[in-house]
């Protein structure tokens, strides 16, 4: 949903005076200031998570971190290219359910591993074809196509199986029991491997192809982008198509990660994929923002649910409410900055 | 023509089919029986179960006309279960009439203020929508838990049961309260100047601001509505099964709400906007769902359907397709690739 | 002396919107090597010409050639990859990205796929250098001044090797420097070869950097001038001249009534009031019962005064007095609690809720003074909406006809219906006869002076000085964002004074 789509009643009034009290230009380029949030905040928790307990700072914790998070990673990539043109996709926590029940069902029909990883993925990459298309050619608010997508997706995975379906194929059992150990304490997992791989990949488009730079030319000013002759139509199809791939990926690894493919998972999976990436300094209303940013945003939603385990009195719900303030603090952040811009 | 041509033509015209299909499916299907002085039969179940959602799709209507969006008023249905029942279940005297009114009052008063949370982010701070509702919806089901301390909390109290199971006149109480807030609202947006002030907000901000208009406070106001009708369903849901899940309890309404909105024929984009639209829009998702149950296709699979209507209303609305089937007038100059200002003579 | 042949060539250009002609069958040259102004008021056609020439709008009729090869365009990249670089009044650049990357978009040098960051910076710097700009190609565009990011824009149009370089008001929200800084830099490029098509509204910068003018009224060519064998004087009323058809519909139109000041206490009093980078401070004194017209060119400063008086905008400077009370408007709401209505010259934008009916958009000001509880009963809004449906004259006189449907003239009844119903003290109303038919025009100018004669204060801007000098008692001169003149518009005062004195900038 691009910005100017909704109404901005309040003006700059109290923020603009907040942000004037804020001024004085620093050497710093504004566009790294929230990825500088970012960065205190995943400082102050693991100083903060380090000091107050023991074994927290090991590599085991932080190798945890990846592991776990590694479809969350990939998702947030997807989805940094996507919020960065200025618009949303609500579809990638069922496109997530998707591929992990539609390979798990293909495989448990005999399909093999090498035909059936590179179809889910693929899955996902159509599905984002059509969204972008549903945006681009018949001007449908990015929202709303997403949220077709999401409720196409999760239906199609209810209908492939409604139950729980244990993967059993060899290479994918592989794929989840492997570790590779660095050092003593630290370990890699292959997912970690695939997922560190996609923030390469999508870093290197972002930052060092014309296709990057016209991505956050669109978000920084559609229009101008235009004029200035950029493809603005491919590349908004092709932000969805990559989202799309990456919630395809996601899925893949997610499926890896418990073994078994299930249509419910991944609910309200979008939610904090889109809060790493607005966590992890990426604007909300497009122009701005970082690969590695929103992989520092996925961290930071991990080590949240570590200090909560390690702290242990406190209950698992204290996750939901501290990511949503972190997600006011960012967001009022960002719209500081904005004022601060005009 | 006149009447192919009104907004409410084809979403009713969907009503109808769905409803007429079934019928032929299932002959007895319109039929409404008395039992026990009570009516009951598919087309009751249909306005009961749409209660809720036609509740937080009111609201969702208006806000929407502003050109806002409420993403949070699923989290705000389970904080306000959560609230009435955690009250109910810790009172030393669970079953009085007194004790449901007061966790009544407090649920609200907290759904409410969570309304005025959201307007604040919005209409002061001048946040988008879609991301200042974002937080209450991430942070709002941890608050809904923090209350139920994690639990599913369930009571037994009768006089709360009658929110969502009671019946009154041979009617179920949700229907009337649905119902009342429905008329409430319709007679607060048409009978005072509100409808027509969040219109003309939602369809030329500037030209209101430079009319006169406060839009600030209109905005502020539609939000806080929303928030407390997000309240009134959340009763309503923890009513009709007796207990508040802070997981679950209207886990996606706010996007079924967007949708009934959408499909009654208001635009995301803002403006116009029609409440008997969004009460059509409400009872078409619920009798989808219905008829998915008739069919014996498992309930799971719904969003196949949503996602098939979704898609189908929203071509139906784009501009390309509206353009194609409107009878081809005598164009004015093609804007070749950027969408100019509105077609005034530019300097 | 060899004519040398066009760059550019249009020649019988036609668009037309739905119910205007924005142009008819206008010629354009311009040749390589010159600086060509493009000159014109408000809807004479200039930007509907350059969004023609550049792919933005397709035409109806005519022909562009460009260095003698016919062209339809559709779209700017193709205008683009035909030489043609524009460079927009609202600088159309990512101030997102960096200054370098602004130059080089689209264009990036790259090995193997991949951006050679080092090499776009170096060539980005090669530009800048050209321009004689020296500033960081990495730093943030949007932290550059405006003035800046135009030459930026210009550097841009210099990597596609632009043959054709249009510069549509570039100098509007630049100081006195900076358009220096800008002008050297058109000398370099016009002596490269490239030609120039300018548009500015000062008249001062056309007759600094032009060598040919081409002027537009109404969507229709005027003619095309070397700027030596035009005085500025000749150029305003060609620029401003009625045709022939409107002044004969007019003959009849009303007078200002004479001698109309009543009461020595002005009922609003600008003193000192000014807001940085829109228009500098002025004093202005508003009186019951008279019209105050303010004459000045596009551009000249005089919607910003409007909107500071009526507080659409905020005044960093000054105050307006009302009844002798000091004080500042702190926004429309304030303005209208005050008795101070104001129509905006964007009447879509800024005027009508075109999905609304005729009977909302009558009652919206009135009922948003009142507030969304108190809503006005229905048979007093019956009562408003249908005396001000008869006395204006809308059409269709139906209340429930959505606005957006009504022509340019009954929308703009509508809107000072609007306000007329708020029973204003003083009445602001700019351009309210821009785009609509002559039969309205005249009635609206009728209403005018009907309302001022009733006592109303009334500020009236319209583009058409013939139209300003008929109806006001006192004429306030605009010329570059500043109030430079105020003259008391009896009947000796003539059309060619004005003009002299917009010309001239008062100082003569």
């Amino acid at each position: 949903m691009s910005a100017d789509q909704l109404v901005r009643p309040g003006k700059t009034g109290v923020l603009g005076r907040v942000a004037g009290l804020a001024g004085g230009r620093g050497g710093l380029d504004r566009r790294f200031l929230p990825v500088v949030g970012t960065l205190v905040v995943f400082t102050l928790m693991l100083v903060g998570g380090g000091s107050r307990y023991e074994n927290f700072l090991s590599g085991r914790v932080v190798s945890n971190l990846f592991i776990n998070n590694s479809h969350l990673i990939v998702l947030a990539v997807g989805l940094t290219f996507v919020i960065i043109t200025g618009g949303i996709d609500l579809s990638v926590g069922a496109v997530v359910a998707l591929s992990g029940i539609l390979g798990a069902s293909l495989l448990q029909s005999g399909w093999p591993a090498t035909v059936v990883i590179p179809l889910i993925i693929v899955v996902g990459s159509v599905l984002g074809l059509v969204v972008g298309v549903m945006i681009h050619v018949f001007d449908v608010q990015p929202f709303i196509a997403t949220l077709a997508a999401m409720f196409l997706a999760r239906g199609l995975s209810y209908v492939i199986s409604l139950s729980s379906i244990t993967i059993t194929d060899p290479t994918i059992v592989w794929l989840s029991s492997t570790r590779i150990p660095l050092g003593e304490t630290w370990s890699l997992t292959p997912s970690v491997i695939i997922a560190l791989l996609v923030v390469a990949v999508g870093f290197y488009v972002l930052h060092h192809t014309r296709f990057g730079r016209t991505v956050y030319a669109i978000g920084g000013a559609e229009q101008s982008a235009t004029l200035m002759g950029l493809p603005v139509a491919r590349t908004k199809v092709l932000v969805y198509v990559i989202s799309g791939t990456c919630a395809g990926i996601g899925g893949f690894l997610f499926a890896v990660g418990s073994r078994s493919g299930y249509s419910l998972t991944g609910v309200g999976m979008e939610l904090d994929a889109i809060a790493a990436v607005v966590i992890g300094g990426t604007i909300l209303t497009g122009g701005s923002g970082f690969v590695l940013g929103s992989v520092f945003g996925v961290l930071i939603l991990g080590l949240i649910q570590t200090i909560i385990t390690f702290e242990g009195t406190l209950s698992s719900w204290w996750t939901r409410i501290v990511i949503g303030a972190l997600l006011l603090a960012f967001v009022i952040l960002q719209r500081v900055l904005v004022v601060r811009r005009h | 023509m006149q009447l192919v041509r009104h907004r409410l033509f084809w979403p009713l015209v969907a009503l109808v089919a769905l409803l007429v299909a079934n019928t032929i499916n299932t002959p007895s299907f319109m039929s409404v029986r008395v039992q026990d002085g009570h009516l009951f039969g598919a087309l009751i179940d249909i306005m009961r179960n749409s209660a809720p959602l036609l509740l937080v799709a009111l609201g969702m209507t208006l806000v929407i006309a502003t050109r806002g969006i409420d993403l949070s008023v699923g989290a705000v249905v389970a904080i306000s279960g959560a609230v009435a029942l955690s009250f109910i279940g810790s009172s030393p005297n669970p079953e009085a009439l007194s004790t449901v009114l007061v966790a009544v009052g407090i649920a609200l008063a907290l759904c409410f203020v969570l309304g005025v949370w959201n307007g604040f982010l919005v209409s002061v701070l001048g946040i988008q929508p879609i991301i200042a509702t974002l937080v209450l919806m991430t942070a709002g089901r941890g608050i809904a838990m923090l209350i139920t301390e994690g639990q599913i909390t369930t009571i037994t109290s009768p006089a709360y049961r009658v929110i969502g199971s009671g019946f009154w006149l041979g009617l179920p109480v949700s229907i009337l309260i649905a119902g009342g807030i429905f008329a409430l609202v319709a007679v607060l947006t048409r009978r005072t100047a509100l409808g027509m002030l969040i219109e003309a907000v939602g369809i030329n901000p500037e030209a209101s601001r430079l009319a006169g208009v406060q839009s600030r406070s209109i905005v502020w106001t539609v939000y806080a509505m929303t928030g407390l009708f997000a309240g009134i369903a959340g009763l309503m849901i923890s009513s009709n099964v007796m207990a508040a899940d802070a997981n679950n309890a209207g886990l996606f309404i706010e996007l079924d709400a967007i949708l009934a909105v959408v499909i009654g024929g208001t635009s995301l984009a803002g403006g116009k906007f029609s409440l008997g639209g969004t009460l059509i829009g409400a009872f078409i998702i619920q009798t989808l769902t219905l008829t998915v149950t008739i069919l014996g296709i498992s309930p799971s699979v719904t969003p196949l359907f949503k996602a098939i209507v979704v898609i189908a209303v929203v071509l139906m609305q784009a501009p390309v397709v509206r353009r194609t089937m409107a009878s081809r007038r005598p164009q004015g100059p093609r804007p070749a690739a950027v969408e100019s200002k509105p077609v005034e003579v530019a300097a | 002396m060899t004519t040398p042949s066009p760059a550019v060539e249009m020649t019988g250009i036609s668009i037309e919107f739905p119910g205007v002609k924005a142009l008819d069958g206008v010629n354009f040259r311009l040749f390589p090597g010159e600086v060509h102004s493009l000159m014109g008021e408000n809807g004479a056609g200039k930007s509907t010409l350059i969004k023609a020439l550049t792919g933005v709008y397709g035409i109806d009729s005519g022909r562009i050639t460009v260095f003698g090869v016919p062209q339809t365009f559709t779209g700017p990249a193709q205008a683009q990859a035909a030489g043609i670089s524009t460079v927009y009044q609202e600088v159309n650049l990512c101030e997102n990205l960096s200054v370098a990357e602004n130059i080089m978009l689209g264009h990036e040098p790259r090995t193997g796929g991949r951006i050679d960051w080092r090499r776009l910076r170096r060539e980005a710097s090669t530009y800048l250098a050209q321009l004689g700009l020296d500033i960081d190609p990495r730093s943030l565009l949007s932290s550059h001044s405006l003035a800046v990011q135009q030459l930026v824009a210009i550097s841009r149009a210099m990597v596609v090797d632009a043959k054709v370089l249009i510069l549509d008001e570039p100098t509007s929200s630049l100081d006195a420097g900076e358009v220096q800084q800008l002008f050297s830099v058109m000398r370099v490029l016009r002596a490269q070869g490239v030609a120039i098509l300018f548009v500015s509204h000062f008249l001062d910068q056309i007759y600094a950097i032009s060598d040919r003018l081409t002027v537009l009224r109404n969507g229709q060519l005027v003619g095309e001038y070397l700027v030596g064998e035009l005085p500025r004087r000749q150029l305003v009323s060609k620029m401003i001249g009625q045709s022939l058809e409107v002044l004969e519909q007019l003959e009849d139109a009303p007078r200002r009534t004479t001698a109309a000041r009543t009461g020595a206490q002005p009922v609003f009093q600008a003193i000192g009031l000014g807001r940085r980078g829109a228009i500098e401070p002025f004093d202005l004194d508003l009186f019951e019962g008279e019209v105050v017209g303010l004459a000045g060119l596009l551009g000249s400063g005089r919607t910003e005064l409007a909107r500071l008086l009526y507080g659409a905008d905020h005044a960093d400077a000054g105050e307006l007095a009302v009844a002798g009370k000091q004080g500042r408007m702190r926004g429309p709401r304030a303005a209208m609690k005050q008795g101070i209505a104001f129509s905006s010259e964007h009447r879509k934008a800024e005027g009508i809720v075109g999905d609304l009916t005729v009977r909302e958009n009558l009652m919206l000001a009135l009922q948003a003074d009142r507030g969304w509880a108190r809503r006005i009963p229905a048979r007093k809004a019956d009562e408003v909406v249908s005396k001000y449906i008869a006395a204006l004259g809308i059409r269709p006189a139906n209340p429930d006809a959505l606005v957006r449907n009504l022509s340019g003239g009954n929308q703009q009844k509508v809107l000072l219906g609007r306000w007329l119903a708020t029973a204003p003290r003083l009445l602001i109303l700019d351009e309210p006869t821009r785009g609509i038919d002559v039969g309205a025009k005249a009635e609206i100018q009728r209403l005018v002076a009907s309302l001022a004669s009733d006592g109303m204060a009334v500020v009236f801007i319209s583009a058409e000085l013939d139209e300003v000098l008929r109806l006001s008692h006192r004429i306030a001169v605009m010329r570059d964002r500043r109030k430079v003149a105020e003259i008391d518009n009896d009947d000796s005062t003539t059309l060619d004074d004005v003009v002299e004195l917009i010309a001239s900038g008062g100082t003569s």
